[in-house]
């Protein structure tokens, strides 16, 4: 694998600006969706003759539907701005990935049919003809690009690179070049209800299994239902929670939350899947379709409250745009969040005080947090601005005793992505994914060097996979990583259950033993 | 792309996945993990059959969790752990012991 191959970035620290490497990704790409997954989402199934008038069609079309997207196209002014901010950038050096140079492949081709200066003069404004070398060139580039919005942050006047990006997939979809592994999941939506294609037998031998767990460790029966008509609460999660680590801990988490909390809840296995891949191909009909099974299992089920797992651009989704794709939620019980993310839920019972929360089982722990790139930048959590950041952090705080922040120009709304999202989580792209994590890397290594942090935790399934992955090339194990409600699960102490039993975590033979953490 | 084994042609993926499931044999298998640098042990068979197994029940690869509680019940905690699938199957049990089974690649977040 690539990965095998990748010259690591050695960065003095996490912002460094890197030296220009010219086309040093020009290679990375990742497979093209076969066929069979192109046409299953409506696409074609190879590049069409006439792709050229498809897809400068699709870039009018977009233009005038999405205002956002023509605001960006026409408004940059080149102050620069943007060129450092983009974890990409950093790891590669690679000049397109500076943010404004990744909009440019595309800008430069907007202009040359769709302004005056770009139509008649051409060179004077940099717009260039649509050929295949710019779309393979696309390809390249708009996959190496997490959707994340960092650059976002900087630019004064706002551009998103990230909707740029989605423009491109979609047009590159539309003219029958698209990604296998974006395009393969969502069919699997389609079809079966989530990413993995994990059908409802399996669905239920998994929980069963994991009900198990829980009773072996805890000796409480703690329930984890499917399809329970007239539960109050629907959880839909990653399917990731049924299947990876440290992922499936996070789902014991909840499971142990809403039985201390006392209320019904269930998964659907028809909605089995938080995930929205819809999203990073830019394409509302996929999202839309994904969206609509959350809504048919909900009335299928009879819930009255929606809850959202761990999942970065799921809650994207789902806080921003779910009323929009698949709403009126006219028939949930609008006394709760529509939608609610699990956070918020466990945050709202610790404060009530519903929990009996033993802080000293994540002792062998030195926690920081890494805030998911979707989460940070594009919504919101609770009644207070800045809740997606400092809920979160509450929750953790309520759990773990020792707990240190990484350098704050590399959290919250400036944090770092994980370098695996946006479509990019696949084995092919193992060399920009490892290239693409060394800021955030090296920003752990600061907190490890300075307060002796030993585990990174994370809610957002990617992140989670991404860096049980990478953390082995910058010196950390694979289990480093943590959901966050997997340490909530340690320290729940259930109801009934003897406060000294085990909570099914070992202490790791490498944990530090000198308490420098601070006390929180 | 393609495994040759016995004469025959087995057609895979870029990744080196099995396109017809039913292409699968134990001689394949062998094919598969020497070409990912693996030499089949007992161990690793073990892992395989278990998979193969589950794949026929349920149509998915089993959770790592479930692979994992499997194997430390047929061959005990020192073998049964996230730590020893890694040592026998450098990239992941999930995907690479999939890979070798015969079985599509798990998709998603994972």
């Amino acid at each position: 694998m690539a990965a095998q191959d990748t010259d690591i970035p050695q960065l003095a620290h996490p912002l460094e600006i890197p030296r220009l490497k010219c086309g040093a990704m020009a290679e990375s790409a990742p497979y093209a969706a076969s066929r069979e997954h192109q046409e299953g989402l409506g696409f074609p199934g190879e590049l069409l003759p006439d792709w050229k008038e498809r897809a400068l069609a699709k870039m009018e079309e977009l233009a005038k539907r999405n205002r956002a997207f023509q605001v960006y196209l026409d408004t940059c002014v080149k102050c620069g701005a943007c060129t450092d901010k983009c974890h990409y950038f950093i790891g590669t050096g690679d000049p397109k990935n500076m943010p404004v140079a990744r909009q440019d492949l595309l800008r430069s081709v907007y202009r040359r049919y769709f302004t005056f200066a770009g139509k008649y003069f051409p060179k004077l404004v940099g717009a260039r003809d649509l050929t295949e070398e710019v779309l393979d060139e696309w390809y390249s580039y708009y996959h190496q690009c997490s959707q994340c919005r960092r650059c976002s942050v900087f630019c004064p006047f706002g551009i998103d690179t990230a909707e740029i990006s989605m423009a491109a997939r979609e047009i590159m979809d539309v003219v029958g070049k698209g990604q296998k592994y974006c395009n393969e999941i969502i069919g699997k939506v389609h079809d079966i209800g989530n990413n993995l294609g994990l059908q409802e037998k399996a669905l239920r031998a998994t929980l069963e299994d994991l009900e198990e767990d829980i009773e072996e460790d805890t000796g409480i029966s703690v329930r984890i239902p499917v399809d329970e008509k007239g539960a109050d609460i629907l959880l839909v999660t990653p399917s990731a929670d049924f299947f990876a680590e440290p992922h499936i801990e996070g789902l014991l988490g909840y499971a142990k939350v809403f039985h201390e909390a006392g209320v019904s809840w269930t998964i659907s296995s028809y909605a089995s899947e938080a995930a929205n891949f819809g999203l990073f191909i830019g394409s509302y009909e996929n999202m839309r379709d994904v969206s609509l099974r959350i809504r048919k299992a909900a009335k299928d089920l009879g819930v009255k409250r929606i809850i959202f797992g761990e999942c970065g651009h799921a809650w994207r989704v789902a806080y921003s745009y779910l009323n929009t794709l698949a709403g009126p939620w006219d028939f949930l019980d609008q006394g709760y969040p529509i939608p609610q993310h699990i956070l918020e839920f466990t945050w709202d019972e610790i404060q009530k005080g519903s929990l009996t929360l033993d802080k000293s089982r994540n002792d062998h722990i030195r926690l920081t947090f890494h805030d998911s790139c979707n989460v940070a930048r594009a919504s919101g959590m609770g009644d207070e601005e800045g809740g997606q950041f400092e809920i979160p952090r509450n929750v953790i705080k309520a759990v773990c005793n020792h707990f240190h922040d990484m350098p704050r120009d590399t959290i919250k709304e400036a944090t770092l992505c994980c370098g695996g999202g946006g479509g990019l989580l696949t084995d092919e792209l193992m060399d920009l994914r490892v290239k693409g994590a060394s800021p955030r890397m090296t920003a752990l290594k600061e907190v490890t060097e300075e307060h002796g942090v030993t585990h990174l935790a994370a809610i957002c399934a990617i992140c989670k996979t991404q860096f049980s992955k990478v953390m082995p090339k910058f010196g950390y194990d694979m289990d480093s990583v943590l959901s966050v409600h997997q340490l909530v699960s340690n320290a729940i102490v259930l109801s009934g259950q003897d406060a000294g039993e085990g909570d099914g975590s070992e202490t790791p033979e490498n944990a530090p033993n000198d308490a420098i953490g601070e006390e929180v | 792309m393609s495994y040759q084994v016995n004469g025959h042609t087995v057609e895979h993926d870029e990744e080196g996945y099995i396109t017809t499931l039913s292409d699968w044999s134990k001689e394949l298998a062998d094919v598969i993990a020497e070409s990912e640098n693996i030499d089949m042990n007992d161990e690793h068979w073990a892992v395989v059959n278990f998979l193969r197994e589950y794949y026929d029940e349920y149509q998915i690869a089993p959770a790592v969790r479930v692979l994992i509680k499997a194997i430390k019940k047929e061959m005990g905690p020192e073998k049964g752990n996230n730590k020893y699938m890694y040592e026998l199957f450098p990239y992941g049990p999930a995907k690479q012991a999939c890979k070798i089974a015969g079985l599509p690649k798990p998709t998603g977040c994972v």
